[in-house]
């Protein structure tokens, strides 16, 4: 049995797409399957991916649901460094922020006994 | 009074933005029974590039590639007679679109072919008038008021128009619709109220037509394009682009020709719905607000994805102004840095690179270092597990004064034999000074913002004639 301090990469859970407007950064987040979506409903909040992306000087981080998706949109502001153009990063438009965000630790589904099975 | 029951619309998307898949737009009419060919070209930068094009030549500023492929769609037009094609090709310039367009259908035997340019949303001439009218152009995000100085600036400002004007297009019976600055989405919604005859308070179904629209907007994000299947996905390099039915009670399916790479499933389309959006409960065009967070999908087999339960509200009372100002010039160069101290020997160049522009007398409004491989894509969120042997050093600067930038693009090939070792890449050549932009976004009023809307259909014959008299005479539009 696995202790309750573990964690999975949100990768395990979810898939993401993201994408810019202006400054912001969108990262749609997608559950694999609803009790996926439950967990990171408690656990992927708006303080954890403003701690996650804060080495980059994010602002402030809105959490939007779509339950009949299993998914949820993240808006991050000030994500771009300014923005497409005026942005001097290699990825001005937050293209890969998706990806990296699939990093960002979750705890173990499996490690908490009152959730059904999880990917 | 039950409305008249209308076939369902098929409408395929073949291009996402400029530069996307030229042979996409044939494959899509060869491949599908279509009703409405698509065809989205303008990103937000995109505009000023053609407003570069635009002030080089009064009668470019358009997308010169739509008037090619238009000449390879010819042949499927002829067999397709209920085809139509509907565009934003027009850019900064749908009357110069429609007038080559014209020519170039003219020439092949098509000049009976209605074609419309819908104009209106460009309204840089206007900014300074509204200025001294006080109008409030404040920039969407900063809130900063916009001063004469930026207004002078101004490379384009258009606003996004809405359906209305491509549906006064297709009733006036054109065949080909170029337009300048519409909501994307507006290119799927426009078909779908000419064929359905949907109120323009019908919010419900012009949500539904919007969320179509979106879906297909950019091309093959949809059927499998930055799919996390990407690996297991068949022939992404054969990639099929999409297509949505739209059905007279909003209901819509995604799919994509058969026999053609990637895939349609739940997945596809549910990352796509959320791409570059913001509040889903209001996804603001200028048509409708809709609203996502009732949608429903479900697979109807192979490659067939409903979308059904869209939800719409009011369109709102101002349009969104989409700027770009010319902002001083910026350089970026790329070498390959090797080694096991890969990540420090790249840094030093880049600061060596920077220290010698300043040195030269130069300083430099803005520069940035990246190693890229030591995890500076989203700079210091995730540090490779150990430190990699190779980085790719990214050297990258701004400045309001083109002679900085240009020092700078001459200070990187020293470091071949000044630098640390084991870098590589000079083959490249240098870099040269890019005009840098920067994007004004603002929200005008839309009495304001349509006041100039304007729809223009002449056969391809007319706008031929057209094309040769107005060439003909020196340097106007």
């Amino acid at each position: 049995m696995s202790t309750a301090s573990e964690v999975v990469r949100l990768g395990a859970l979810a898939r993401t797409r993201s994408g810019d407007k202006g400054d912001r950064s969108n990262i749609g987040v997608v559950a694999v399957d609803p009790a996926a979506y439950a967990w990171l409903e408690r656990h992927l909040t708006e303080a954890a991916v403003a701690a996650f992306f804060e080495p980059m000087g994010v602002g402030k981080v809105t959490r939007y649901a779509i339950p009949g998706l299993w998914a949820f949109n993240f808006v991050i502001d000030h994500a771009l460094a300014g923005g497409a153009s005026r942005s001097l990063r290699i990825d001005t438009q937050g293209k890969a922020l998706g990806v990296v965000m699939l990093e960002l630790p979750i705890p173990d589904p499996h490690a908490d006994m009152s959730t059904k099975e999880a990917p | 009074m039950p409305p008249e029951t209308r076939p369902p619309l098929m409408i395929g998307n073949g291009a996402g933005f400029w530069g996307d898949n030229l042979d996409a737009p044939l494959a899509l009419v060869r491949g599908a029974a279509l009703d409405v060919l698509t065809l989205e070209y303008l990103a937000e930068l995109t505009m000023a590039i053609l407003a570069h094009l635009r002030d080089q030549d009064p009668r470019a500023g358009f997308i010169d590639d739509f008037p090619n492929l238009l000449a390879r769609l010819v042949p499927e037009l002829a067999v397709q007679p209920a085809l139509r094609i509907v565009t934003n090709a027009g850019g900064l310039n749908p009357i110069w679109c429609a007038r080559r367009c014209g020519s170039v259908l003219d020439g092949l035997g098509q000049g009976a072919v209605a074609l419309a340019a819908a104009t209106g949303d460009d309204v840089k001439s206007r900014i300074p008038g509204w200025l001294a009218d006080g109008v409030d152009l404040a920039h969407l995000e900063t809130g900063q008021p916009m001063t004469a100085a930026i207004a002078e600036k101004l490379a384009a400002a258009n606003v996004y128009l809405g359906a209305r004007s491509i549906v006064r297009a297709l009733e006036d019976g054109a065949r080909i619709v170029t337009t300048g600055r519409v909501a994307d989405a507006s290119l799927t919604v426009g078909p779908a109220v000419a064929h359905f005859g949907w109120s323009w308070d019908d919010w419900d179904r012009l949500a539904a037509a919007t969320v179509a629209g979106h879906l297909i907007e950019c091309g093959a994000q949809v059927t499998g394009g930055l799919s996390h299947d990407w690996a297991s996905l068949p022939d992404l390099a054969g990639v099929g682009y999409p297509t949505v039915e739209i059905h007279q009670d909003g209901r819509s399916i995604v799919s994509k020709p058969s026999g053609t790479g990637g895939k349609v499933d739940l997945s596809t389309v549910a990352e796509q719905l959320l791409y570059e959006i913001d509040d889903p409960a209001r996804y603001r065009t200028p048509d409708v607000d809709a609203d996502f967070r009732g949608l429903a999908l479900e697979q109807w087999g192979p490659d067939r994805v409903e979308v059904s339960h869209a939800a719409g509200r009011p369109r709102p009372d101002r349009l969104k102004l989409s700027a770009v100002y010319r902002d001083g010039w910026t350089a970026s160069g790329m070498l390959a840095v090797v080694g096991r101290d890969a990540e420090s020997k790249a840094r030093a160049a880049g600061r060596i690179v920077l220290e010698r522009v300043k040195r030269s007398g130069h300083d430099l409004a803005e520069s940035l270092v990246e190693c890229l491989g030591a995890g500076d894509v989203a700079p210091g969120v995730l540090r490779p597990a150990s430190p990699p042997f190779e980085v790719v050093l990214r050297v990258t600067v701004r400045d309001p004064n083109r002679a900085a930038v240009e020092r700078f693009c001459r200070e990187l090939a020293p470091l071949v034999t000044a630098g640390p070792p084991g870098i590589a890449g000079y083959a490249a050549g240098r870099p040269s000074p890019r005009p840098a932009f920067a994007y004004w976004p603002a929200l005008v009023p839309r009495a304001l913002a349509e006041e100039h809307v304007r729809v223009e259909t002449r056969s391809a014959a007319d706008w031929a004639r057209e094309f040769e008299r107005e060439s003909a005479r020196p340097a106007s539009s």
